[in-house]
């Protein structure tokens, strides 16, 4: 007969652990990876491999002087460094993405105390500070596919920088639906193929490590405010969808457990306040892009969304206010 | 004031220990928005100083004449006629400066660190005392804004002590033949390296301006005022309301707490 354990809460855990969600994760940015070294050529790969070291270096690092145990082993500086590659161009300089892997891992994430106490979601913190330090290398986009004519750097413009100057009709110079969907555009090196992020994004539904309130709310915003601004375009709604950063922000930047709401009602002012802020950003501002601001903005009023939409606990009620209360 | 004061003491606080804007987190308005460039941070400094010298030496010598209750509206008069000054003098002999600096130097007036070093120490102590208080927290102010113009102006810009000559005109025409500051960017661009912007942005200052905090309070660790020792029924939670301390009587057997509780 097992002995009877006095102990505290909680008596009941379960077998998941942040090595194991961050390694699910990684494998899910598989596909992305794959997708981005046929898209842009082995120099997205050499990128990625240079982010991930350098998170992890100066995780270890960064520990090692404030004197703290050491996090390399939970994997999720190689989350943030691939992360953060992704949101790189093909022909960013090696030396930028140190810097900002620098950003992202010792000023957002270790200075605020590690893993699970970031503000801000790291990735996004180092893309932001690269995006307004470095803005003409950080929007120097390569002509997908150039890397097979042994071409260097056919420089192109983005889906999202053509839709800016819509009026009332799809411009033609964009790619097709379908090579957007596969990923046949100019962009960052793991924004750019939406199956691939799907099958990422689906792998991680299933296998539970994220729920799909977030980039749903998310996806689906965008989506609403896209066909009214549209004037009901579903061409032009399928464009914005596919373009720019949404669906590698919405599945594996604004679902990051540290910078979002725990509570379901708080997912879903999350993504849907993401959303609206993209769409400002997009339709009303000078960027062609406010994914990774948006998300930032959110993340920031995460602690807020968690308090109005804390839940009751169950039998309560809520107590009226007396007379002389209201008075007061 | 126990403490036995000495001039050398009452400057060198000004450093680091108690550096207004490092440690005491005065004056931050000016310090984050002139640091872009060294040339401003210089500027900015040596007319804070000059105000700060200035007002501490009037205030210490009227401190004895200003009503308490109407002390603050009469600090500001004192410190926004210096003010006023020396935004003259800066305007009629380092034009350039005055267009750099823009509404920050008029807005000296309201620095936290003038009126708050009137009233916490000129207004307490005599003039000599507090004309070098203002000195040691002038040069404080100033370095502390060097070091983070220097820090957000090489790795923000790419250049350092870059239109020197604004400064430099005070002394003539083509001082120091002429020279401007040094101007990496070229360099930089050699090597395939260019500057962060970020660090001259607003955000990239915040970012400068704590690691920088972090570094002056490691610096200054353990060199505060130590603690104070409290003995008998001083250290005690339930000395206010505990009869055997409001008898008079000192120190007792821990029982009376306990009952209390």
């Amino acid at each position: 007969m097992k002995k009877l354990i006095v102990s505290a809460s909680p008596h009941a855990r379960s077998n998941e652990t942040v090595t194991g969600i961050m390694l699910d994760v990684i494998i899910a940015l598989v596909p992305s990876l794959i997708c981005s070294v046929v898209i842009f050529g082995f120099r997205s790969l050499l990128i990625t491999a240079v982010c991930v070291a350098c998170c992890v270096l100066f995780e270890y690092l960064a520990r090692k002087i404030m004197k703290r145990d050491n996090t390399i082993g939970d994997l999720s500086a190689v989350v943030t460094g691939m992360l953060l590659a992704f949101n790189m161009p093909v022909s960013i300089p090696l030396w930028m993405c140190v810097v900002g892997c620098f950003f992202a891992i010792v000023v957002v994430k270790q200075f605020f105390g590690g893993i699970g106490k970031n503000f801000v979601n790291p990735a996004i913190g180092g893309r932001i500070v690269m995006l307004v330090s470095f803005s003409s290398a950080m929007t120097s986009w390569t002509e997908p596919m150039s890397w097979l004519n042994g071409v260097d750097a056919v420089s192109t413009a983005t889906p999202l920088a053509v839709l800016k100057d819509f009026a009332g009709e799809v411009s033609s110079d964009l790619p097709s639906l379908w090579h957007m969907f596969l990923g046949l555009r100019g962009g960052s090196l793991g924004e750019v193929s939406t199956v691939a992020i799907l099958i990422g994004g689906l792998y991680l539904i299933v296998k539970r490590v994220i729920k799909p309130i977030i980039p749903l709310c998310f996806v689906g915003t965008v989506a609403v405010i896209m066909l009214i601004a549209g004037k009901g375009d579903f061409t032009y709604m399928a464009y914005q969808l596919l373009s720019g950063g949404l669906m590698l922000g919405a599945f594996f930047m604004a679902t990051d457990y540290a910078t979002s709401p725990i509570t379901n009602w708080g997912k879903v002012v999350f993504g849907v306040g993401c959303g609206l802020v993209t769409c400002v950003i997009r339709l009303f501002a000078n960027l062609p892009e406010g994914v990774s601001y948006a998300i930032i903005l959110m993340n920031i009023l995460v602690p807020h969304i968690e308090t109005l939409t804390r839940p009751k606990p169950f039998g309560t009620v809520k107590e009226k206010k007396t007379k002389e209360e209201k008075a007061v | 004031m126990a403490e036995k004061k000495s001039l050398g003491k009452e400057f060198t606080k000004g450093l680091i220990k108690e550096n207004p804007v490092l440690r005491l987190v005065l004056g931050t308005c000016p310090t984050l928005a002139v640091t872009t460039s060294v040339t401003n941070a210089i500027g900015m400094g040596v007319a804070a100083t000059i105000v700060l010298v200035c007002s501490n030496i009037a205030i210490s010598a009227l401190r004895k004449i200003i009503p308490s209750k109407v002390r603050i509206p009469a600090y500001i008069v004192v410190i926004a006629a210096f003010v006023t000054v020396v935004q003259m003098l800066v305007k009629a002999f380092v034009p350039a400066l005055d267009t750099a600096l823009g509404a920050f130097l008029p807005l000296i007036v309201v620095n936290c660190i003038i009126l708050g070093r009137a009233e916490a120490f000129a207004s307490k102590n005599p003039v000599l005392y507090s004309a070098v208080d203002g000195l040691g927290m002038g040069v404080g102010f100033t370095a502390a804004l060097c070091l983070m113009g220097t820090v957000r102006e090489i790795l923000g810009a790419g250049t350092f002590l870059a239109g020197i000559q604004d400064l430099l005109v005070l002394f003539g025409d083509n001082v120091l033949g002429g020279w401007n500051g040094f101007d990496f960017t070229s360099g930089l661009d050699k090597i395939g390296l260019s500057s962060i912007t970020f660090f001259i942005l607003p955000a990239g200052g915040f970012f400068v301006y704590g690691i920088l905090m972090a570094v002056a309070n490691k610096l200054a660790a353990g060199r505060g005022k130590p603690k104070a020792e409290l003995t008998g029924c001083a250290h005690c939670p339930m000395a206010h309301s505990c009869t055997i301390a409001l008898e008079g009587k000192d120190g007792c057997d821990g029982s009376a707490k306990e009952a209390a509780v």
